[in-house]
């Protein structure tokens, strides 16, 4: 990791309609760095990262992308980095091969033979090449859209919940593949709902509504929110997660599994709460907050501030 | 930046996209195919054929035998059925009007009497030409008929009245419509508003289809320039174009005998224009369409003109100034003139070239307003 900033941007703000969909949101991404972008549905991930390769025009926002100017130069840009959509959106009647020749033909990519037989044989579909890809199932689709952007070597890739769909094995290799390629220097900004997924980026950003609630390592997270978490096993959870709910000073009771998680971030606060129920019945343990317990919790204030 | 950059790799890779679409997809490639062939059915067949047993009506004044010669020929041509006979024009009128009768002739007091003194009797013949396709070939068929029906009673004596210029003097009053438009104008027409239609329709389906269906946004990731997507996506279909041009030629000559007087090889160099401008057309509407109903709407409202206002349904010199103004811009207006004046009039590049111009300037438009329009973003 180097000081260079590969993603420097600031307040960045869309609006469709007079609806703030994106706002005033400032990044920072370092080279050679993963950036986890999480956020929940409709909170404007995928309109941030589509202002940053300049498929959408900003309302307000400066700063640069790869070292261009994110609002004027975004030719600059597109030549240098990869965007994967959300939805697959390479061309459903053309075939694997003929999708990938025509990327590699698009930026006119020197050695666009070896460079789209190589991308076949990394993606493990030599014998399927000749395949269209309207006719591949979900997951090999996204496998498809990633290998064709980064098919011109970008220094700088936008991948917009590459996995979703994706099985284990392949999601794993795929992880493996990210951290290898940002070994090398690559920058990535990924938008996912995987927890365990975000736990692998180097740096995270939140965000809800357009607004940027954190940023930072995982652990700095976890350090600004406070959360303090108690695991519970026992009989009867739901009942016992119905009368936490109703207390002030608990964020969350949330089932995992056979236990149940409830976070609240005053600790003496919720040690109180959670004591009429300390009995034989119900098996207390403190544990660290998860990053998910941490997002609901965002969540959660930033919807209690705006209704109070 | 500029909407004019140009990359020929990034315009080579649009055009090798669409033909491997293009060819894919069989059912559009079917219909360019089928088009064509079913105007030309529709347009040079069924509306345009040969009729034939036309009802109608004699209006005999004189009886002698040679007005009933005549008349036997004609119905002998098939084209005449004779169904009524009547005594005064004015019932002859009205039958007309009613649409009994296509035709009513007019065999005047003294004709006989008047042929053998060589007096050249006319023959009034009264048509319904509201469609001039009907009435014709029928009316053309007369022409040879009067000079030759009489051949065997204008013997002897009489021999001296079967030269020239002719025994008797025709007169078809053409109701209703007077300029006819035949069939030799209709096929090589035909050319030009297939190919507007295809063409147009074709590619205004081009950019609005990638935006629906969501690879618009990854192609404007990439760093293609409007002018290469467009031209690109136009190149494909000079080939089509070309094909339906072949299928109609190829009819029009073995089918319907369309004299080709001029130069073939020239009206397939100037066609390129043409077909260049109708792309282009297209492709610029499907820069304005939101979504691809919308780009059909707009490609239906361009034909109407064509159409209309172009000469290909009515006769241009007929039409109001300001129609023909409308028409002068029409690039298909221009076509109409230049394949016309090949095909039948054999004109060659000197009588066509200020046709061409008007076309080339209209395509530059169209692109031009193509490549503003063309949005480099999604929103
Ligand atoms: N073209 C558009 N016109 C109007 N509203 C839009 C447009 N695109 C997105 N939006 C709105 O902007 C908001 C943010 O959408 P966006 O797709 O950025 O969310 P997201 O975080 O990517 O969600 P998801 O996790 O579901 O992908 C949504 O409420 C959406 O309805
Ligand atoms: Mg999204």
């Amino acid at each position: 990791m180097n000081d260079e900033l590969a993603i420097d941007v600031r307040g960045m703000t869309k609006r469709f309609g007079n609806r703030t969909v994106v706002n005033h949101i400032d990044l920072q991404v370092h080279t050679g760095e993963i950036c986890g972008f999480l956020g929940p549905n409709g909170s404007g991930k995928t309109t941030f990262i589509r202002m940053l390769c300049g498929l959408l025009r900003a309302e307000a926002g400066s700063g640069t992308v790869l070292g261009y100017d994110v609002i004027t130069e975004s030719d600059a840009i597109k030549l240098r980095a990869g965007y994967m959509t959300q939805k697959f959106s390479f061309y459903e009647d053309l075939s694997i091969f003929e999708n990938l020749d025509f990327v590699a033909r698009m930026y006119s990519i020197e050695d666009r033979r070896e460079a789209v037989a190589e991308s076949v044989e990394r993606l493990g579909l030599g014998e399927r090449k000749d395949q269209l890809a309207g006719e591949l199932s979900g997951g090999w689709k996204q496998r498809l859209a990633l290998a064709a952007c980064m098919i011109h070597r970008p220094k700088l890739l936008l991948l917009d919940e590459p996995t979703a769909g994706v099985d284990p094995q392949a999601r794993r290799d795929f992880w493996e593949q990210i951290h290898q390629l940002a070994g090398q220097g690559l920058t990535f900004l990924i938008a996912t709902h995987y927890m365990d997924e975000a736990e692998r980026c180097h740096r995270l950003a939140f965000i809800l509504n357009g607004n940027l609630l954190a940023q930072g390592t995982v652990a700095e997270i976890l350090e600004q929110t406070h959360l303090t978490t108690w695991s519970v096993s026992g009989s009867k959870l739901l009942e016992l997660a119905e009368q936490l709910r109703g207390q002030p000073g608990t964020q969350q009771a949330v089932a995992f599994g056979n236990t149940l998680h409830v976070s609240g971030d005053d600790s003496d606060a919720l040690e109180r709460i959670i004591a009429p129920f300390r009995t034989e019945h119900y098996e207390w343990r403190r544990i660290d907050a998860g990053l998910e317990d941490v997002f609901i919790h965002l969540m959660e204030r930033s919807k209690e501030r705006e209704s109070s | 930046m500029t909407g004019w950059d140009f990359s020929p790799a990034r315009f080579w890779a649009m055009v090798v996209k669409e033909f491997v679409q293009m060819r894919r997809d069989r059912l559009t490639f079917a219909m360019m195919v089928g088009i064509p062939l079913l105007q030309l059915i529709l347009f040079g067949y069924a509306i345009n054929s040969d009729p034939r047993h036309l009802p109608t009506a004699v209006i005999l004044a004189d009886n002698g035998r040679q007005g009933r010669t005549l008349l036997n020929a004609m119905q002998n041509t098939t084209y005449f059925d004779f169904v009524r006979q009547f005594k005064t024009e004015s019932e002859g009128h009205e039958a007309l009007a009613r649409g009994d009768v296509q035709f009513v002739i007019n065999i005047p007091e003294n004709f006989t009497r008047d042929l053998l003194r060589g007096d050249r009797p006319s023959i009034l013949v009264e048509a319904d030409a509201t469609d001039p396709g009907t009435t014709s070939n029928a009316i053309g068929s007369l022409n040879v008929l009067l000079n030759t029906a009489l051949q065997n009673d204008l013997k002897g004596p009489l021999a001296f009245l079967a030269g020239t210029p002719g025994p008797i003097d025709l007169r078809v009053h053409a109701l209703y419509n007077p300029e006819a438009i035949t069939q030799y104008n209709i096929v090589p027409g035909l050319i030009g508003v297939v190919l507007t239609m295809t063409m147009v329709m074709i590619t205004a389906l081009a950019i609005t289809r990638e935006r629906e269906s969501g690879t618009m946004e990854n192609l404007l990731s990439m760093p293609v320039r409007p002018l290469e997507v467009l031209i690109g996506k136009i190149i494909p279909y000079i080939l089509v174009g070309y094909i339906q041009i072949g299928l109609i030629l190829f009819a029009a000559h073995f089918l319907f005998r369309v004299p080709m007087a001029g130069s073939l090889p020239l009206l397939l160099i100037i066609t390129f224009v043409f077909i260049i401008a109708n792309l282009a057309m297209g492709v610029t509407f499907s820069t304005v369409a939101e979504n691809q109903r919308q780009a059909i709407q707009m490609g239906f409202f361009f034909f109407l003109p064509n159409i209309l206002l172009s000469g290909f349904a009515f006769s241009f010199r007929g039409m109001p100034d300001w129609a023909q103004a409308i028409g002068e811009l029409l690039p298909l207006t221009h076509f109409l003139r230049i394949v016309r004046g090949i095909l039948l009039k054999g004109n060659g590049l000197a009588e066509v070239a200020p046709e061409i111009w008007p076309i080339a300037l209209f395509t530059v438009v169209a692109l031009a307003i193509g490549v503003k329009r063309y949005r480099q973003t999604l929103d």
